[in-house]
This record gives C-alpha cells, sequence and structure tokens, in this order.
C-alpha cells in the first residue's frame, strides 16, 4: 500500500525540447537543401548556414538534455521517496521519450519516424552537435579558398544530419537511414580533394569496407524483425522494428536463443565495419586523406560511434546474444581486445600524424567495444563522451601544425620537430588532449578509460582488464613519440622554414597544395609562409581548439566514481534503470493514473530483493529472472565495479611508465641518436621482422586486395569475359543472323503481299465507294433538304408500323 | 376533342414548312418555311401538353421558341453575307458544295 502512494507521485516530466527532439536532424538536413541550392550566392558561400544549423541543433539538443534531466530527476526522486522504508530497489526505468509518425505501411506490416530519446541519445545528440560546431567554425579558416568549399560545407552539414538522425532513431529502419547517409557523406568528405587518386581511392576503399559490414546490418535487422515481431506486435503492439521493442523481446526470455545469437552477431559484424574494429579497420587510416576538420569530425563523435552505439542502443540484444552476463570470452571483447592492441603497436610506426591519430581512434574505439562486450555500459558510453573532445582537439590541432606549421604536410619525420615555441596554444592544447588521451589522472581519459578496465575485470574478463592495461601502456608510449617528434626536438624540413615542393609520392596530402594554390587567398598565405615560417593558426582555428582542451580537462569529472556517488552524473542520468516495467504504463504515466500497475512493478521487484542477497543486488532484476507476464525489461542489470584506489594506481603507474619510456627513447633516438638505438631494426632480424610486419599494416591490406579480391574478383571476371566472348556473342550473332534471314521472308511475304495488299485495297475500296455517292452530294439545299424530310419520313412510318 | 383539332393544325403547318422547304428557290423564304415547321411542332407540343395535363411541353416549346430566334439571326445573318458576295440569294446557284 505504500507502493500504491508513491507511484502516483513518480510521474515523468517532459518538456518542449524532449517532444520535438526530431527538430535536432531536421535543420541540418533543410540547411544542407539550402546550401547546396543557394550556397554559393550567399556572401559566405553557404558555411554560415552549415554553422547556424549546427548552432541550433546544439542548442535544441542542449534544451532537451537539460530537460531530460529534470525528467529523470522527477522519477527518481519520487521512487526515492517511496522506497526509503524498503531496502535496495532496482534503478528506476525512465520512459523514454519516443514519438513516432508512420513513414510508411503496407498490409499490416508499417514502420514509423520520429525520435527515441532518452539518455544515450541525448549523450550523444549534445556530443555530435557540440563538436561539429566547433568543426564547422574550424573549417571557417582550414578551408578558406578552397574550390569546392559549398559543397564541403553541404556533406559536412548532411553528414551531420545523418549522425544525428540515427543517434535518435526509434526503430531500426531510421536507424539505416542515418547509417547510411553516413556512409555517403563520408564518401563524398573523404574524396573531398579526388583530383588526387590516392584520395579518391581512400573514399573508395572506405565506402566499401563499411559496406561489407553493412551487409551485417541489413541481414540481423531482418533477423530480428521476423523473429520477434509476433511478440511484440502481441505485448507492446509495436513492430519488429521498433528498438525498445526488440530491447523488451530480447529480455522477455521468450526470445529463440539462435535468432538472438545469429542477430547479434549480424549486427555486430556492421560494428567492425564502421567502427574500424580490426579485421576491417583498415579503412579507417586511410580516410585520412580527407581534408582535417573530415578526420576530426568522422574519428572522433560521428561515424566511427556509430557501431559503439548501435551496440549500446541494442545492448539487451547483444547482452542475451552474446551472453555477456555469463561468459569470461565472447565475440564482442574478443575483437575489441585485438582491436585495442593492433592498432596501438601500428601507431608506432606512422609518420603521418594523422595516421597515428586514425590508429589510436582505431584502439580507442576498441577500448569502447570491449568495455560493452565485458557489460561495462556505462564506461563505455562515457568513454565515447570523453574520447570525442580529446580525439577532435588533437585532430583539429594536428591541422592547425599542418596549416600553419609544416605547410601542409602532415609528415612529423620530415615536416615538423620543435614547434613548441612558434606554435604555442596549438602545442599546449595537444599536450593536454594527449594527456586526457594516455589517462592521466584528473584529465577526462582516466575517468572513462580507467573504468572501463576496471569494469571489465569486475565482470569477470581477467585477460581482457590485462589487454587493456597494455593498451594504457602502448597509448602513452605512441602519442609521447607523436608529441616528440611534433613539438620537441629539432626543427625539421618545413617547421625549420626549409620547403621541398617534391612530397613524398605517398603523401596525400601535399595535394592540399597543388588545389589550393590555384586560390589566390591561399597563395597569400603560402607567401606568408615563405616569409616567416611556422607561425601560431589564427583565431578560427585556436578557439576551438582552447574550448575542446577545455573539455578534455574536465569533461571527465561528469563522471568521476573516484569522488563518490553524487559525482557519478552519467550513472543516474543516462544508464537506463534496469527495473521490470509494466507494459502500457507508459501511457498511464503521463496521465499520472499508474497506481494499481505500479504497485504491481513494486510488489514485483519487492519480491525478488527479498531474495537477493546485500552485496549482489546486481544478480537479481533484469537480465537474471524473466520478467513475468504483463512486465518487460528494457535493460539488463549491469554491474558496477566498486571504486579502489589501489587498482587506479596501477593503470596510473603504467601510464606514467609508457610516457616516461617513450620520452627517453625519443630523446635518445631523434634527438640524440644514440648509437645503440639506431638502425636497430637493421641489425636485429627479430626487430627488423617486427617492424616489417608492421610497417606493412600485417599484410591485411595485401590479404584483401590481392588474395581476397583477386581469388574471387579475378577468376569472376575471367569467367565473365570468356562468357561474354563465346556465349553471349555466339548469342548475339546467331540472333542476329536468324533475325535477318527472317525479316527478309517477313519483308517479302507478309510486308509485300498483306500489309501493302490491305493497304492499297482499302484505298481503292475508298474511292470506289466515293465515286458511287458523288451524285448525292448535288449541292442542292433543296435535296438535301428533300433527303432528310424523306429519311424523316420513313422513319416516322417504321415507328408507326413497329407500334401498332 | 380539341387537342386533335390542334394536332391536326399542327400537321397542315408542318406540311406547308416542308413544301416551302423544298420548293422554294430564295432563301428567306425557306427559312420562314423552317420557322412554319418549328411552330407546327410548338403547336404539337402544347397539345399534347394540355392532354396530359402537365406544363413540360409549355417548358419545351418556350426553348424552341428560343432556338428558333437564334437560327434565324444566324440564318439571316448567312444570308445577307451571300448575297453581298452573290447579289443573289437564290439556293439553286448556290452549287459549290457539288461533289
Amino acid at each position: 500500500m505504500l507502493a500504491h502512494e508513491m507511484t502516483s507521485e513518480v510521474v515523468a516530466s517532459t518538456g518542449w525540447f524532449l517532444e520535438h527532439a526530431w527538430l535536432i536532424p531536421v535543420i541540418p538536413a533543410i540547411a544542407f537543401v539550402l546550401i547546396i541550392f543557394f550556397g554559393k550566392k550567399m556572401p559566405m558561400k553557404g558555411s554560415e548556414l552549415g554553422v547556424l544549423s549546427m548552432l541550433s541543433s546544439l542548442v535544441f539538443s542542449g534544451g532537451a538534455a537539460w530537460q531530460w534531466i529534470q525528467r529523470v530527476n522527477s522519477v527518481v526522486d519520487g521512487a526515492h521517496e517511496a522506497v526509503v522504508e524498503g531496502a535496495h530497489h532496482a534503478a528506476p526505468y525512465v520512459q523514454p521519450v519516443i514519438h513516432e509518425w508512420t513513414w510508411w505501411q503496407s498490409g499490416g506490416f508499417h514502420f514509423g519516424i520520429g525520435h527515441h530519446i532518452d539518455g544515450l541519445a541525448l549523450t550523444l545528440l549534445v556530443v555530435v552537435a557540440f563538436i561539429s560546431s566547433l568543426v564547422q567554425i574550424y573549417s571557417l579558416e582550414y578551408l578558406r579558398g578552397d574550390r569546392r568549399y559549398t559543397h564541403f560545407f553541404a556533406a559536412l552539414t548532411l553528414f551531420s544530419a545523418g549522425m544525428l538522425c540515427m543517434v535518435l532513431a526509434p526503430n531500426m529502419v531510421q536507424l539505416i537511414l542515418g547509417w547510411e547517409i553516413m556512409g555517403l557523406c563520408s564518401f563524398m568528405l573523404i574524396g573531398h580533394w579526388w583530383e588526387e587518386e590516392a584520395n579518391s581511392r581512400a573514399a573508395l576503399k572506405a565506402f566499401f569496407t563499411v559496406r561489407v559490414g553493412d551487409m551485417g546490418l541489413l541481414i540481423g535487422t531482418a533477423i530480428l524483425f521476423f523473429s520477434a515481431n509476433n511478440w511484440t506486435q502481441k505485448n507492446l503492439g509495436v513492430s519488429g522494428f521498433n528498438i525498445s521493442g526488440l530491447s523488451a523481446w530480447a529480455m522477455s526470455g521468450e526470445a529463440s536463443q539462435s535468432a538472438l545469437t545469429w542477430g547479434a552477431v549480424a549486427l555486430f559484424i556492421a560494428c567492425i565495419g564502421k567502427s574500424g574494429q580490426f579485421p576491417l579497420h583498415t579503412w579507417l587510416p586511410d580516410a585520412m586523406a580527407g581534408p582535417t576538420p573530415v578526420s576530426s569530425l568522422l574519428h572522433s563523435s560521428t561515424m566511427v560511434v556509430a557501431g559503439v552505439f548501435l551496440v549500446a542502443r541494442l545492448y539487451p540484444i547483444f547482452w542475451e546474444g552474446m551472453k555477456i552476463g555469463d561468459t569470461n570470452i565472447n565475440f564482442i571483447v574478443l575483437i575489441g581486445g585485438i582491436t585495442i592492441v593492433i592498432a596501438a603497436l601500428l601507431a608506432f610506426v606512422q609518420h603521418d600524424i594523422k595516421k597515428v591519430l586514425a590508429y589510436s581512434t582505431v584502439s580507442q574505439l576498441g577500448y569502447m567495444m570491449m568495455g560493452l562486450g565485458a557489460g561495462a555500459w556505462l564506461p563505455a558510453v562515457f568513454h565515447i563522451f570523453t574520447h570525442a573532445f580529446f580525439k577532435a582537439c588533437l585532430f583539429l590541432s594536428a591541422g592547425s601544425v599542418s596549416h600553419s606549421g609544416s605547410h601542409h604536410s602532415f609528415d612529423m619525420k620530415k615536416d615538423m620537430g620543435g614547434l613548441a615555441k612558434k606554435m604555442p596554444i596549438t602545442a599546449t592544447t595537444w599536450i593536454i588532449s594527449t594527456l586526457a588521451l594516455a589517462g592521466v589522472f584528473p584529465l577526462a581519459g582516466f575517468f572513462s578509460k580507467d573504468e572501463i578496465i576496471d569494469n571489465v575485470g569486475y565482470g569477470g574478463y581477467n585477460a581482457f582488464m590485462i589487454v587493456g592495461l597494455t593498451g594504457a601502456f602502448l597509448t602513452a608510449a605512441y602519442m609521447t613519440r607523436a608529441t616528440y617528434l611534433t613539438f620537441f626536438g629539432e626543427a625539421r624540413g618545413a617547421a625549420a622554414g626549409i620547403h621541398h615542393d617534391a612530397h613524398d609520392a605517398h603523401d596525400a596530402h601535399a595535394a592540399v597544395d597543388t588545389h589550393n594554390s590555384h586560390d589566390t587567398h591561399v597563395v597569400d598565405s603560402h607567401d606568408a609562409h615563405a616569409d616567416h615560417g611556422p607561425h601560431e593558426s589564427p583565431k578560427l582555428i585556436t578557439v576551438p581548439l582552447m574550448i575542446l582542451a577545455a573539455l578534455a580537462l574536465t569533461a571527465g569529472l561528469s563522471n568521476a566514481t573516484p569522488f563518490g556517488e553524487s559525482w557519478e552524473r552519467f550513472k543516474k542520468y543516462v544508464e537506463p534503470g534496469s527495473e521490470y516495467v509494466m507494459v502500457g504504463s507508459e501511457t498511464a504515466d503521463e496521465h499520472g493514473a499508474a497506481d494499481e500497475h505500479g504497485a504491481e512493478v513494486v510488489e514485483i521487484a519487492a519480491a525478488s530483493m527479498s531474495v537477493a542477497s546485500e552485496e549482489k543486488v546486481t544478480k537479481e532484476g533484469c537480465a537474471v529472472v524473466a520478467p513475468e507476464a504483463g512486465m518487460v525489461c528494457y535493460f539488463p542489470t549491469v554491474s558496477h565495479a566498486p571504486f579502489k584506489w589501489s587498482k587506479a594506481a596501477l593503470s596510473l603507474i603504467i601510464v606514467a611508465l609508457g610516457l616516461v619510456s617513450s620520452w627517453l627513447f625519443c630523446v635518445q633516438y631523434y634527438t640524440r641518436r644514440n648509437k645503440r638505438l639506431v638502425g636497430l631494426t637493421e641489425r636485429n632480424k627479430v626487430l627488423r621482422g617486427g617492424y616489417t610486419f608492421l610497417w606493412n599494416k600485417y599484410y591485411l591490406d595485401e590479404l584483401y586486395e590481392k588474395v581476397i579480391v583477386r581469388s574471387i574478383a579475378h577468376p569472376i571476371a575471367k569467367a565473365a569475359y570468356w562468357v561474354n566472348q563465346n556465349i553471349l556473342d555466339g548469342i548475339v550473332n546467331g540472333a542476329g543472323k536468324v533475325s535477318r534471314r527472317l525479316a527478309g521472308w517477313v519483308y517479302r511475304n507478309i510486308d509485300q503481299r498483306v500489309v501493302d495488299g490491305a493497304v492499297n485495297g482499302s484505298g481503292a475500296a475508298a474511292r470506289g465507294t466515293g465515286g458511287a455517292l458523288r451524285p448525292v452530294q448535288s449541292g442542292k439545299v433543296n435535296q438535301y433538304g428533300a433527303l432528310l424530310f424523306s429519311a424523316a419520313a420513313i422513319g416516322a412510318l417504321i415507328l408507326v408500323i413497329i407500334n401498332t | 376533342m380539341l387537342t386533335t383539332q390542334f394536332l391536326l393544325l399542327g400537321a397542315v403547318l408542318f406540311c406547308i414548312g416542308v413544301y416551302g422547304v423544298l420548293a422554294r428557290k430564295n432563301a428567306v423564304m425557306v427559312l420562314m418555311s423552317i420557322e412554319l415547321i418549328l411552330n407546327s411542332v410548338n403547336i404539337n407540343l402544347l397539345a399534347f401538353s394540355v392532354r396530359h395535363g402537365s406544363v413540360d411541353g409549355n417548358t419545351f416549346a418556350l426553348y424552341v421558341i428560343a432556338i428558333a430566334a437564334a437560327e434565324v439571326g444566324v440564318g439571316l445573318a448567312m444570308v445577307l453575307l451571300i448575297y453581298r458576295n452573290r447579289r443573289t440569294i437564290a439556293l439553286d446557284d448556290l452549287s459549290e458544295m457539288k461533289g
């Protein structure tokens, strides 16, 4: 009866921004159309539309996030007051704000378009809108004078629209829509300077590699739809595309295990492609061929986290399909773990600063996947959040270096070094972000990455905790190497003011020069380079950098586990609660009349609690005990590792070791040219082999292009050629001969005789009748009148005779 | 009955009209004969209207009068133009449409 009173108070608040969240992707989509049609005539060539639309999306998502916090507070506080006397209680499930309009309907089969707003969607919405806004502002300067300036902003805006559309998708169809818009736009943006062949190849590679994974998305969606549709229609009245419907189905205990497993595997293959996981990560470093702002947007907060987002969004399916709660190794955690290490190792042998960052991104995505695979949902989502800030900052810093410091080169070994003095702001923001990425204590990366490692171990995946710690060491080491090569040591090449006209052939980014030098504006700035070498970038570049660096410093505090429960805002506002939800309580809730149902919910929850042992409450509730009839679960009960300074200290020491050892090595190797270290890879066979292996990226590209593509595509091409030459041509030639003969016969017999005969005959017949009827047309009116009246008289006579 | 006499009058008028149309050479006379035919029809309509006690016939007669007026207008205009061009309105001379 206590419950009876309290649930009436648990009325989730809502608000204008939450109800109208669908506007967030629609605004940039409209801006895209306007830029395409009117952009070139606008004073700033359409870029102002892009920036404005992203800023308004940011305002809308910020408003929605604020109202979501109110909503969670209203629910949590209401529930809290009620269970003061009860012991533990599963975290209350805050109903997401879902609006769906029918998009397509045929028979009993329909799907909608709309929005599904909850903590996860809002986290991504805010991050995407925020990073997109900053990247667009940065691009105003970075791409000034580019020949396809307007198109660049159009594609960038549409890209953000695609990501936002995907993030708030209430069903799989809209999710696929956003997913594919992003795929298309990434192709356009990576191949922005397509005149250079390497760039268009990179764009194609990105598109096709991701497409390999996309097959999994379609197959997975189909599997889940056909297995879930009956259940969701019966129990929730929604189609099998609906995301919350799918979640509830997966947690219901009535779902077929094989459908869940295969659906999860198929969807995860899509995530492997999109999020650059091993073995489909090869497109991601090549995608650096695009302009730096594109790299920053694609590889920090949008495109590549789409896969991670998909896993996080449909987490119940992966949880049940992969048995995440019960095993200590599964597909997701394995792929994530492999990705962390192989990508981090590759980052050591890169000369291109952006490729270091690309492999770093791949490696960090591995962390997120590993976290999700091991049940550390919240840390993984939090890592998406923090990673977006410091990785965007790193990419934009690299862009700033190439823009103003190294004469549009990205080669750390040839054109950089000693830039810290020349570009103090860029260097500072880079170093802050590097430390954040490495996971140094008060910075953003520590709170998310350490939590992932910690929770992976806590979830029983001990082997992968060691992988995570190894990854942390490697991350610290390769980032130190990149920092040292770029900002410290002696200046080399362009950084020292030396211009070498012929860039290396493989250096696709040199293309920037050749394209831009057509435009007078950029020629000016090039002259400036020639005058006084490297210098600090203008405000439009440094201000976004400073904002991002400030967030890289502080973003981690939004879920600072070490400081206690009150600091864990992400846990409160983003993680869905795992309590049982009464079917249909959603609508009842809004009218504040959920008393009866709500009471039942709590009673059942309380019943399960009494069985629970005090400390392992997590072993009860959703995902452990299937919900009873009329109840659904939307999220599994995930465990949270209690924070211990001893464990954090271990990872901090490892990070410090990575930083220091790498620094010492760099000083010895690159500046002092220590005799024992330099040339070690040439002298030592094992090291040389390892270096060659890494330099060739584990020969994966060769495997794909030379083995798989050749073994599949070449025989197909050969067979197709043979079929073409022998069979198709034979058929075509034979058909030609036969038809020529047939045509001759038809001409002689049918055309000449039948057709022409008919035509001539009808002409002759017409002439004959004409001649016969000529006398009738005398031209005399009286005669015509006589004919008329006699005909009428005859007609009248006939009528009279018939009627009598 | 009275209506029979009306019908007889109509029939006589009709015959006179038909004769005029067939026998007259003057175009204006032909038009006038057509008027006679139309008016004989009007008389028929009114006769039947009276016999059946409804106003349908009266209504039709009104329509016929209106149409007859229009027809005469058009016909006389044509006759006038023919006279201007040919200086004659004898129908026998107008046989350009001979096949």
